[in-house]
């Protein structure tokens, strides 16, 4: 365009108070800042107060799969694509660590070759399965995960002298206690504070990742794809950047998991039960918000743990799954938006009405 | 700069586009009209590569530039503003205005302030969500959108649609000088706004081109308006 700025009204009166250069939204210069650094700072405080070993091991869970819902949450709450695979990637992750810690006798190189496996493996089935399904319609990649993700499972289940097949395998006494010469990954103290750490950056990375312009185009894409291709965007290209990373990060989570469980077998950690589960975390939690994820995993994890308890008060909390599915139910009448979409709206609105 | 030919597009089993030609000189505002039904939107989606055409011809700048898909079109040159705007409605006036910006270099941000300073409206509402606009300010922020980038020709889909008549003249007064710098393909219903801006006129009637002439000719002549447009 021959743009006529020359011809432009006079700047003192009509030029607008927008910034030339665009900032960035980074978390210190919002309100919620402080929020996030009260909560980190209170999670780090919490081994000083118990060492009961099942509350770290609960909690340090739900730090990776609220790491695992945020990447669903990038596919489904950021990009508008849902998937009935995802815990795939998870699985790879999960099995790489198992199946090093198992083979490799030094374990310095047992856990680079596990991240460095998975990684690859999570970028390489990611951007492949995009690549065949990102282009139809997105009923057609939610078939394709599913597809691509059962070939997983029955893979671990057949492939019986690597997996153990469905019985899995136990690598507590592969674990290292010493790893780096610092890290006693036995010590649950220290996986709880690795999976805080993980937690706290990939919440950072993924923030940092929406608010860029590539996580902007993902946004629009959800809104209308047409409009995103029509000024200039290449959709496909960008459904698959969305696809490679959320598929990466599940498959660190993955990693992560495994030296919490010390155990994988292929329903746990492949199932498409897993990806129900991290579909629940980010609906509960509230799509599109990132930290909703956190919290419908934090929600899942405390609720299934405490109804379990309950078997020993009455027999009717055998059925804990029905009760779980009632509690399901009143959240999403109470809160349509998730429980993090609806404070955030209600909040808005009350702000808006002052 | 633009020059279509025989355009045939079909959605689904109906034939929509049978035979549209037409074309657009450079640094002019060229006016389709037509009735509701004749094709006017279905061949903008055709030129964007949204509702490809299945045989014809789509020459931008010379270059045959059809079935291409939209988003290399855009990169082309052509903008688009649809007719219902769509405005991503999660997002700021801000982030709109971003996401659509394929480069953030100094040209862009100086086209930006040129948008806002032909829409000071949008300035007021900068950091709103889209879907909270009234519907003129949708329009600016669409038309906006589409010409932040390097955008030699413009397709404007009823600029005026579903607009309080405050917000029309608004509108259109922005076109007025974005057409200075723009080559324009508008579709509009509103005749006395496409007779303000526009300098030539096609009108589609069943998906074909059935006229063409000068806006001034079409302005004079109320039998030409009440035989093809069903207004007087």
């Amino acid at each position: 365009m021959k743009s006529n700025l020359n011809e432009m009204p006079n700047k003192t009166e009509t030029t607008p108070d927008v910034p030339r250069q665009f900032q960035r939204n980074t978390l210190m210069k919002q309100p919620n800042y402080w929020i996030f650094a009260a909560v980190t700072l209170l999670m780090m405080a919490v081994p000083l107060f118990t060492s009961s070993n099942s509350v770290l091991f609960m909690l340090t869970n739900i730090f990776i799969l609220g790491v695992f819902a945020m990447s669903y949450d990038l596919l489904l709450g950021y990009t508008g694509i849902i998937s009935f695979g995802h815990a795939m990637f998870f699985g790879i992750g999960a099995y790489s660590m198992g199946l090093s810690l198992r083979f490799f006798d030094n374990a310095e190189a047992g856990v680079l070759v596990a991240l460095a496996a998975a990684i690859v493996l999570c970028f390489i089935v990611s951007f492949f399965v995009g690549l065949l399904s990102l282009r139809l319609r997105d009923t057609f990649y939610a078939l394709i995960t599913l597809a691509v993700a059962t070939i997983f499972l029955i893979a671990a289940e057949q492939w019986r002298s690597l997996t153990r097949g469905s019985d899995g395998f136990n690598f507590t006494a592969d674990i290292p206690n010493n790893l780096f010469g610092f890290i006693n990954l036995l010590d649950r103290q220290t996986v709880y504070y690795l999976g805080l750490v993980f937690i706290v950056a990939m919440f950072l990375i993924m923030r940092r990742f929406i608010y860029s312009p590539v996580g902007r185009t993902l946004q629009a894409i959800r809104e209308n794809e047409n409009r995103v291709a029509s000024l200039g965007f290449n959709v496909l290209h960008y459904k698959l950047i969305s696809n490679v990373v959320a598929g990466v990060i599940a498959g660190l989570a993955g990693i992560m998991y495994a030296f919490s469980i010390r155990f994988v077998n292929p329903h746990s950690v492949l199932g498409v039960e897993l990806t129900i589960d991290v579909l629940l975390m980010t609906v509960i939690g509230g799509v599109g918000t990132l930290v909703g994820a956190i919290v419908g995993a934090g929600i899942i994890e405390i609720s299934s743990h405490w109804l379990m308890g309950l078997r020993d008060v009455h027999p009717i909390f055998e059925r804990w799954v029905i009760l779980f599915g009632i509690i399901f139910i009143l959240i999403v009448m109470f809160f349509p938006a998730g429980i993090v979409g609806t404070i955030r709206q209600k909040w808005k609105a009350r702000r808006s009405s002052l | 700069m633009l020059k279509v030919n025989q355009l045939q597009t079909y959605i689904e089993q109906f034939h929509i586009l049978q035979g549209v030609e037409f074309e657009v000189p450079e640094g002019q505002v060229t006016v389709i009209l037509g009735r509701n039904g004749a094709g006017k939107t279905t061949t903008m989606r055709s030129i964007m590569g949204l509702t490809p055409a299945k045989s014809g011809e789509i020459l931008f700048q010379g270059k045959n530039i059809m079935a291409l898909p939209p988003y290399v079109t855009a990169k082309k040159g052509i903008g688009y503003v649809p007719e219902d705007q769509d405005i991503f409605g999660t997002l700021t006036v801000e982030e709109n205005m971003r996401v659509a910006m394929r480069k953030e270099d100094k040209a862009t941000l100086e086209r930006q302030e040129w948008i806002l300073s032909l829409f000071p409206d949008l300035k007021a509402a900068w950091k709103r969500k889209g879907g909270n606009l009234s519907g003129g300010q949708k329009q600016m922020l669409s038309i906006g959108r589409a010409l932040v980038n390097e955008t030699p020709l413009l397709l404007i889909d009823e600029p005026s649609k579903g607009l309080a008549p405050i917000m029309v003249k608004k509108v259109m007064e922005a076109l007025q000088i974005i057409k200075n710098d723009t080559t324009v393909l508008l579709v509009e219903q509103n005749f006395m706004m496409a007779s303000r801006i526009g300098d030539y006129f096609y009108i589609l009637d069943e998906g074909r081109t059935v006229y063409q002439g000068e806006m001034e000719q079409l302005r004079k002549d109320e039998e030409l308006r009440k035989k093809y447009l069903g207004i007087s």
